[in-house]
C-alpha cells in the first residue's frame, strides 16, 4: 500500500488549473495551424490568425487564452493500491482549483445554487469524475470547460432502429444548432451507449483525448473521420461568419448499452479545449 | 471591408455598415452580461435610472477574468449573446445601438435592432487575450457586487468586431451558409 498526502494532489491541481488556461496541448496547436493553412474563406482564416496570435500573447504576457475560465472538472484516477492520507479528497481537489483560480487571476465562473445564483467567490465546487482503478498510482486529468460551447451540448435518446445513421444524425443536429455559439472550429466529443448518465461522462471524457489519436474501434475510427468532414462542409466556419474549417475533430467513445437503448451524448467543445494530466 | 467607427456611434455611421465588414472601434464602450442585464431590465420595468445612458452607446457581453500586474483589463472576450436575448429589445428601444458579442441572436431581436437603426457586432470568441490589448482602461460603474458581471466602463482603440446583424436586416451568419 502506497501513502500519499492529499496536499500533493491539492497543489498539483492549482497548477494545473492555471496551466491549462494558458497553454493548450501541442495537438491543439498542429490543429490550428493545420487550419489556418487550410482555410478557405478570407474572414476564416483572419480570424484562425487571431486564435494563433491570441494563443502567444496568453502563453508569453500569461493572460487566460479565454475569459471564460471555465468550470473545472477533474477526472481522478486512483490505483487501488493507493492510501490516501491527510484529509478528504473532495476537499482536497476543491482546494486546489481554489488555489488556482484565486492566486492564478482566474475568472470566478461558479454560482452556489442553479437559481439563487450567488457566486462562490473561488470557483469552487468542481465537477469531479472518481474511478477506481489498478496499481499504486493518481491520475489527474484538469479540464476547465466554458459554458458558451458546454451549452449547445445535447443528449438524444434514441432507437435500436436508429442505428449508425440515427447517430449520424444526431451529431449533425447538435453541431448544426450550435453555430456560432459554441465557438468554432469545435472539437466534439462523442458519448455512445451506457445509459443517461453514462453517455455524458463518456462525451466529457472523449475532449480530453488526443486530437491526433482515433479510437481504436475500426467502424468507431471511419465514424469520426465520415462525421468531421460532413461537419466541415456545413460551411458554419471559424467564429461562424463562414468557411471550411468547423470542427478540428470528433473524438467517439463508446460503452455497452441495454437491448432497449442506444444513447448518444454530444459533448461541444470550442477552440479552446483544454486539458491537462498529471500522473503521481 | 476594413471600417474605423468611433463608440459611442453616430446614426450615419451605423448605416454604413453591413454584414460582413470588418470594424475596428475606439471610444467608450460598457459591459455587460448575464445578471447586469436583469437587473438593469428590472430597474426599466420599476421606472428607475440606469447606472449608464443607453443613448447612442455600445454594450460588450463581456465578463472578465481578474487583471494581472497593473494591466486594465484581464481576458476579456465575448460572451454567448442569446442570453441577453430577452432583455435587449427595450434597451434597443431606450436608444442602445451597438452590441458586441458572439453566437445568433433571436427575431426579437433582429427586428428591434432594424426599427431602431442599431448594429450587432461579433467579436472573436475565445480569444480573451488578444482583445484585451485593445482595452486602455476599465472601470467598475455599477454593480461592483456582482464580480466579473459588474457593469464596467472601457476605453477601447481599434477593437476588432465583425458586423454580423446591421441595421437592414442582413444577418451574416445566416448568410454564409447559402
Amino acid at each position: 500500500m502506497r501513502e500519499l498526502n492529499v496536499e500533493i494532489i491539492t497543489e498539483n491541481i492549482k497548477e494545473m488549473c492555471i496551466e491549462a488556461n494558458h497553454f493548450l496541448s501541442d495537438d491543439m496547436k498542429s490543429c490550428l495551424s493545420k487550419a489556418v493553412n487550410s482555410e478557405k474563406s478570407e474572414l476564416g482564416k483572419q480570424v484562425l490568425d487571431s486564435l494563433k496570435e491570441n494563443l502567444q500573447i496568453a502563453e508569453k504576457d500569461m493572460i487566460p487564452i479565454c475569459q471564460d475560465t471555465g468550470m473545472a472538472v477533474i477526472f481522478i484516477q486512483v490505483g487501488q493500491e493507493v492510501h490516501l492520507v491527510g484529509g478528504n479528497i473532495e476537499d482536497a481537489i476543491n482546494e486546489g482549483v481554489r488555489r488556482g483560480y484565486v492566486d492564478g487571476y482566474l475568472r470566478k465562473s461558479v454560482v452556489k445554487d442553479p437559481l439563487i445564483r450567488e457566486n462562490t467567490k473561488d470557483n469552487t465546487p468542481a465537477v469531479i469524475h472518481y474511478e477506481i482503478v489498478e496499481g499504486d498510482s493518481v491520475t489527474i486529468t484538469v479540464a476547465p470547460k466554458g459554458f458558451g460551447s458546454e451549452n449547445m451540448s445535447r443528449i438524444f435518446m434514441l432507437k435500436p432502429a436508429d442505428g449508425i445513421e440515427g447517430v449520424k444524425n444526431a451529431v449533425i443536429t447538435a453541431v448544426r444548432d450550435a453555430g456560432p455559439n459554441a465557438c468554432p472550429p469545435m472539437v466534439i466529443g462523442v458519448g455512445i451507449g451506457g445509459d443517461f448518465e453514462k453517455c455524458a461522462v463518456l462525451s466529457k471524457k472523449a475532449l480530453t483525448r488526443n486530437l491526433n489519436e482515433h479510437s481504436s474501434i475500426p467502424y468507431v475510427k471511419e465514424l469520426e473521420e465520415e462525421l468531421l468532414n460532413t461537419i466541415n462542409q456545413l460551411k458554419i466556419g471559424p467564429g461562424g461568419l463562414g468557411g471550411t474549417n468547423t470542427a478540428f475533430s470528433v473524438n467517439i467513445e463508446t460503452y455497452p448499452t441495454h437491448i432497449a437503448g442506444l444513447p448518444v451524448a454530444i459533448n461541444t467543445c470550442c477552440h479552446v479545449n483544454r486539458h491537462v494530466t498529471r500522473v503521481i | 471591408m476594413n471600417k474605423y467607427i468611433n463608440a459611442p456611434l453616430i446614426e450615419d455611421e451605423i448605416k454604413d455598415l453591413s454584414a460582413g465588414d470588418y470594424v475596428y472601434i475606439t471610444g467608450t464602450i460598457y459591459t455587460a452580461r448575464d445578471a447586469a442585464h436583469k437587473r438593469m431590465y428590472e430597474a426599466i420595468q420599476k421606472k428607475e435610472p440606469l447606472p449608464m445612458n443607453l443613448n447612442n452607446n455600445i454594450i460588450y457581453y463581456m465578463g472578465p477574468s481578474p487583471a494581472r500586474d497593473n494591466r486594465p483589463i484581464g481576458s476579456a472576450g465575448p460572451t454567448t449573446a442569446s442570453r441577453m436575448d430577452k432583455y435587449t429589445p427595450v434597451m434597443l428601444n431606450l436608444g442602445l445601438k451597438g452590441m458586441i458579442g458572439k453566437g445568433k441572436r433571436s427575431e426579437e431581436v433582429k427586428a428591434a435592432i432594424v426599427e431602431n437603426g442599431a448594429v450587432y457586432f461579433a467579436a472573436v470568441g475565445g480569444a480573451g487575450a488578444l482583445l484585451s490589448k485593445s482595452i486602455t482602461k476599465s472601470e467598475v460603474i455599477a454593480y461592483d457586487d456582482l464580480g466579473t458581471e459588474a457593469i464596467r466602463k472601457l476605453e477601447v482603440e481599434n477593437f476588432p468586431a465583425i458586423v454580423v446583424i446591421d441595421a437592414q436586416g442582413n444577418n451574416l451568419y445566416e448568410m454564409v451558409l447559402k
